[in-house]
């Protein structure tokens, strides 16, 4: 059985933020905030059709200033936050905002494909998550799987936890947390974790990673000198609660235990350039996405630490059933850590990779040139995971 | 032919009486007759048969008559017929005198028989008296043997009664005589008095008087054993003493098994002495040992480590060892062993080398007497054998192998000789076995040692390399090689003197290990140390593991330095790097050849090949220049980051130098290609490269970098410029930053220059510039453009990857006005 080719969709505008719908459970859509000084950004909505294997697109404006990060809501699918940075009097100023998409995208895109492009919708501003006081925000996250009430913004050396009121129009500040140290500490990525009930949060800066509890907003752990160099990304395991993996300028992806932080689970050293962006699978953790500045992004099989004991479901099998014995030979070797495939279709620094909400078997890739690419994990390696 | 020539005589001449010659003539021609020739056979002659001849015996006259009638002439017959009467003429005088002689002769024979029969007679009546005398003779003789008879048989019995009497006597005076003996302490000829006269009591025992004797001897006899076993059981007795005592009281009856386990139970006494002596040393040196034990445990690291500091620390292991081991095994020898032989030797000559007779043989002491030695030897030499053990395993220092070698093979010598006393006995082979766990446990604590002192060296090493600036201490490896003239030992006199004193000092192991093979050692023929020692214990327990390990703790140098943030000086990373090269290229195969040699290997088991040491040298080589490269390139681009992230790029002035970190970079770089260059070639270019940096410059941002970003600022195509970049991609290969280099100086130059390039690249896309931001980091990539081309491979990566810093700052520049090609140049070549 092939596998499809890779689908590949190019913006006219450089880009580094990605996102998938996170909302939007049955049709597979990423949402590509574009990085421009001269023009106005934009905010593409991709749509991809599985059977047909093409691509649908939809463009919507982003005038408030060139898109650094991108997060969809987890319960509304129309809304989403931008960290965008605006110059003013000759200073650059990283800011973040909640958008809801016009209601009427959808339907108009369909009727007439073309003519989005010339004549693209507006982003309706909700609310502004006001930073003038803590600095360049790096990013905004979502609370994970919750109502859409709630988010935390990084801003240079601040954790600002937010609750988003009145149908998210008003954003105010519920509960902060700031890292002191010495010299500038600048958070550069985080992330919310899914698990005990929403109230833990890493952060990295620089070389370190950090956990936060959200009820005290007191950090927990903190892994110094996680990576040799700065860390890039950091990703929960969805499935193992103390699990995490985090990339860096180091070239590697390490994967923690955050109870035992002297030393990591694993460590993956497969890209030749910075890794910018990990990303668990949602439902199976054994896969693992990689983006790095080398061009290429990596799929691999992490076996051994994901939250599926090695190919019990096979040995099952074999047990009630010997006449297909002979086919499941090739299942019966326990699958082993592995890199399934290097994806080349890049010929940029890749900066962002992300998983479809709706089909666990399918990712998206954005290099800086504006190149998405969409591609599948193998469907032999998502039969012997299926079955 | 004679007979023609008589018969011619006989014609031609007359019969001459006188002459003798006749005369013989004569007798021969009758001898002819008779038919006897000269040697008296009779001959049958071929011409006798004729008829006419005269001589012959078959003459027929009437035929000669007639042949001579019809062939002669009247003249001739009568000539013939004068002969022929001249003929018989002398014939008849010759008969006649014959028949004279013969007369005469039979005359005087008669007359002689005559004169004997007389002779005969007179003798006859001679001996008829001596018949008669010799009768006489007889009768007296006989009569007078017959009166000597009673005499004889008076005599005869009077000697048996002496004999008897004198027995007797004996017997009489045995208790007397026996208890003399027994003052004089003559036991054995007590013993051998009274074995003589046992017999003769026991037969006796019924008659009183004799039963008295028995029992006085009985007495004394038992005496006499008493004093006997008490000279056994005492211990002053000398080993002689011992076994004459052992012989009288086998002589005595005395049950021989009683007396093996005393003997030996004796023997074992003293042999308790010489092992509480040989302890009580064992147990003396770690009680000395407590004053100086640290210094002695610290010795064995510290002691190989430079040649320098084995020679003060020796004669301070010597006091605190207490005796060495030689000394100790030599006491054990000449104590133990020795004296277990002297043991064995008169034990079997007692017990069981002993000509049986008697009674003795059928007991079968010998089986048992040997079973018990057996025993008694095994038991002995086990804790002798555990007292050497403990010995050898406190020799820990590797100072001097020779000592513990040649007191190994005094040890095993020794031992020989027991394995020829006692030729069933597992103590030799068991000695053997000690010898064989000694050298296996020399050869581990050799390769720690050699583990030691590699990793001294390279503390050397980076100290050496860390304190540059330090005046000549004495810290340097070289020891004062490098001391006057520069501070610093260079790069290669490092590498040399690293991989000197590697070399000597495994060599220098290597011929103290190869002590144990040496011929004159007795154990060197075991089949262990003609082959298992040298293949797996010389070669793969000490040559492949150590340097399996100089490569192992390499890798580790690259893992725990790319944690902890490069501990490892990027220097030592480097040397090492060539150190493992060097091994993989030719030192790994002249150790391994070198030890082939000395110790004749004969590989029964496989055996690591020199190919799969060499790729782990390789391997170790290559990881450790791909993580100096990563080192390097990280410590130029960090600099390169923090210059592009802590300054305000939209605010900044207008450009009028370079920046001094640029200026820094080319400088380093310029020093990272001095210390590569010192240790490894130039490697290959790209032909083109000979080329001034300033004409491929201008040309490169004249025609290139023009067309690359005008197009871009004019709103109406904002694709172009990922149209063009995307060509320009399309062109060229894609590059891979942190890539395996290879062994050569522009390998590892490029290989950093693109990690700093590729960072500077990443860090620019990252920030916003305004006019003067964009026009600064053009001088400043002009700046690296013209020092940058000439360590790399391929000059056109350089452009590249400037190309790219430039279009990116383009891109993410408020008001991108470029500043003028000639500007820069200027700026540049002021700065």
């Amino acid at each position: 059985m092939e596998d499809d080719a890779p689908v590949i969709y190019g913006l006219e505008f450089q880009a580094r933020a990605l996102t998938a719908q996170t909302a939007e459970t049955d049709a597979i859509r990423f949402l590509v905030g574009t990085q421009s000084l001269k023009f106005d950004n934009q905010i593409h909505i991709i749509d991809f059709d599985d059977e047909n294997n093409v691509i649908n697109k939809s463009v919507l404006l982003h005038d408030a200033g060139e898109i650094w990060h991108i997060s969809g809501s987890p319960a509304d699918k129309a809304v989403l936050t931008t960290c965008y940075s605006k110059t003013s009097e000759s200073r650059v100023l990283t800011c973040a905002a909640v958008w809801r998409m016009p209601p009427e995208w959808e339907s108009g895109n369909h009727e007439s494909p073309d003519d989005s492009s010339n004549n693209p919708q507006t982003l309706e501003l909700l609310c502004h998550l006001d930073n003038t006081a803590h600095g360049s925000v790096a990013c905004v996250l979502w609370e994970p799987m919750g109502d859409g009430k709630r988010v935390i913004s990084l801003a240079e050396n601040h954790v600002l936890l937010w609750d988003l009121q009145e149908s998210s129009t008003k954003a105010t500040i519920s509960s902060s947390a700031t890292l002191e140290g010495k010299g500038q500490l600048k958070f550069t990525a985080g992330k919310w974790s899914p698990h005990h009930n929403n109230t833990q949060l890493a952060t990295a800066n620089d070389t370190a990673i950090r956990g936060w509890d959200l009820r005290s907003m007191s950090q927990i752990y903190c892994i110094e000198n996680a990576h040799g160099q700065l860390v890039r990304d950091l990703d929960f395991n969805p499935n193992k609660q103390y699990y995490l993996a985090s990339c860096g300028d180091d070239c590697k992806v390490k994967f923690w235990d955050v109870r035992h932080i002297n030393e990591p689970v694993k460590c993956l050293e497969e890209h030749s350039h910075w890794v910018w962006s990990v990303r668990y699978n949602h439902s199976h953790d054994q896969l693992l996405l990689t983006g790095s500045s080398d061009s290429r992004v990596i799929l691999s099989n992490m076996v051994s630490i994901s939250s599926e004991p090695f190919g019990h479901l096979v040995d099952d099998d074999e047990l009630s059933d010997n006449e297909e014995s002979q086919q499941e030979d090739k299942g019966k070797e326990p699958l082993q850590d592995s890199i399934i495939a290097t994806y080349e279709e890049h010929e940029d620094s890749v900066y962002a990779v992300e998983w479809s909400a709706a089909d666990p078997w399918l990712f998206a890739s954005l290099s800086y040139d504006g190149r998405l690419v969409i591609n599948r994990v193998p469907r032999a390696l998502k039969y012997r995971i299926l079955l | 032919r004679r007979n023609e020539i008589n018969v011619t005589t006989k014609y031609s001449t007359t019969p001459p009486d006188s002459d003798p010659s006749q005369r013989r003539r004569v007798h021969s021609m009758l001898k002819h007759y008779y038919g006897l020739n000269e040697e008296g056979k009779v001959t049958e002659q071929a011409e006798s048969l004729d008829p006419c001849d005269i001589n012959g015996p078959h003459f027929d006259p009437e035929v000669y008559l007639n042949k001579l009638r019809m062939e002669c002439s009247l003249g001739e017959l009568m000539d013939h017929e004068s002969c022929m009467v001249k003929q018989i003429r002398s014939l008849d005088s010759d008969m006649q005198t014959l028949v004279y002689e013969n007369y005469n002769k039979f005359i005087s024979a008669t007359d002689t028989i005559r004169k004997m029969k007389n002779d005969f007679k007179k003798m006859e009546d001679e001996m008829d008296c001596l018949s008669a005398n010799m009768a006489a003779i007889t009768e007296f003789s006989a009569h007078i043997s017959g009166t000597l008879q009673d005499q004889h048989a008076q005599i005869t019995k009077l000697s048996g009664v002496h004999t008897l009497l004198r027995k007797l006597q004996f017997l009489f005076e045995l208790p007397a005589r026996l208890n003399k003996c027994l003052e004089l302490q003559a036991y054995a000829q007590a013993v051998s008095a009274h074995r003589r006269a046992r017999c003769v009591l026991q037969q006796y025992s019924h008659m009183p008087s004799f039963r008295g004797i028995q029992d006085d001897c009985h007495v004394i006899m038992e005496q006499l054993a008493q004093q006997l076993r008490q000279k056994f059981r005492d211990g002053g007795s000398s080993a002689k003493d011992l076994s004459e005592c052992v012989e009288l009281l086998l002589q005595l009856d005395e049950p021989a098994e009683e007396l093996c386990d005393k003997f030996l139970s004796h023997a074992q006494s003293r042999f308790e002495a010489d092992l509480q002596g040989l302890e009580a040393e064992l147990k003396d040196s770690p009680v000395t040992d407590t004053g100086g034990g640290l210094v002695q445990k610290t010795n064995p690291g510290s002691n190989p480590v430079s040649p320098s500091s084995s020679s003060t620390t020796n004669p301070f292991l010597s006091p605190t060892a207490g005796t060495d081991i030689l000394e100790f095994i030599d006491r054990g020898c000449n104590e133990f062993v020795s004296s277990l032989c002297l043991v064995i030797a008169s034990y079997q000559e007692l017990f069981i080398n002993r000509p049986q007779e008697g009674e003795l043989a059928s007991k079968n002491i010998p089986e048992m007497a040997n079973g018990k030695l057996h025993v008694f030897v095994d038991t002995l030499a086990a804790r002798y054998f555990s007292l050497v053990e403990r010995r050898i395993q406190e020799e820990k220092g590797v100072s001097d192998n020779s000592l513990l070698v040649r007191a190994l093979d005094r040890f095993h010598r020794r031992l020989q000789a027991i394995s020829k006393l006692l030729p069933g006995s597992a103590v030799p082979s068991q000695g053997t076995e000690i010898v064989v766990r000694a050298a296996r446990e020399r050869i581990k604590q050799y390769l720690s040692a050699l583990q030691t002192f590699y990793h001294d060296s390279l503390t050397d090493v980076r100290q050496a390399l860390a304190a540059p600036r330090q005046s000549a201490g004495g810290a340097s490896v070289s020891g004062g090689g490098a001391t006057s003239k520069d501070a610093t030992p260079s790069l290669p006199e490092l590498l040399t003197s690293l991989s000197n004193f590697i070399l000597n000092q495994l060599k220098s192991v290597l011929a103290s290990v190869h002590l144990f093979t040496a011929k004159d050692i007795t154990f060197s023929n075991k089949p262990y140390f003609k082959g298992e020692f040298c293949s797996q214990g010389v070669r793969e327990g000490l040559v492949v593991s150590f340097i399996k390990f100089i490569c192992q703790s390499s890798r580790q140098y690259c893992e725990s330095a790319g944690d902890r943030g490069g501990s490892t000086p990027p220097a030592l990373l480097l040397l090492l790097s060539r150190l493992c090269l060097d091994y993989e290229t030719s030192t790994i195969s002249y150790i391994l050849t070198l030890t082939d040699e000395q110790f004749l290997v004969q590989h029964h088991t496989p055996v690591t090949p020199v190919t799969a040491l060499c790729a782990e040298a390789r391997e170790a080589a290559q990881k450790l220049l791909n993580h100096y490269v990563k080192v390097q390139g990280l410590i130029i681009s960090q600099m390169l980051r923090k210059s592009v992230e802590t300054r305000d790029w939209v605010n900044t002035i207008e450009p009028r130098n370079v920046r001094a970190v640029m200026k820094r970079v080319v400088e380093d770089t310029t020093s990272i290609d001095v210390q590569v260059g010192l240790l490894y070639e130039e490697g290959v270019r790209k032909a083109h490269s000979s080329d001034s940096s300033k004409r491929t410059f201008s040309v490169y941002s004249s025609s290139r970098q023009q067309i690359r970003y005008a197009p871009s600022y004019t709103p109406s195509a904002p694709m172009d410029t990922n149209l063009l970049s995307n060509i320009h991609k399309l062109f060229s290969e894609r590059i891979d930053i942190f890539s395996p280099v290879e062994f050569n100086k522009v390998s590892v130059l490029t290989g950093i220059i693109k990690i700093s390039l590729k960072t500077f690249l990443e860090c620019v896309r990252l920030r916003t510039f305004g006019r003067y931001g964009l026009q600064q980091i053009q001088v400043d990539c002009h700046y690296l453009q013209m020092y940058l081309w000439r360590f790399v491979s391929d000059e056109n990566l350089v452009h590249f990857l400037l190309d790219e810093i430039v279009g990116s700052a383009a891109h993410r520049c408020l008001d991108p006005s470029p500043m003028e090609q000639s500007v820069i140049e200027v700026i540049c070549e002021r700065g």
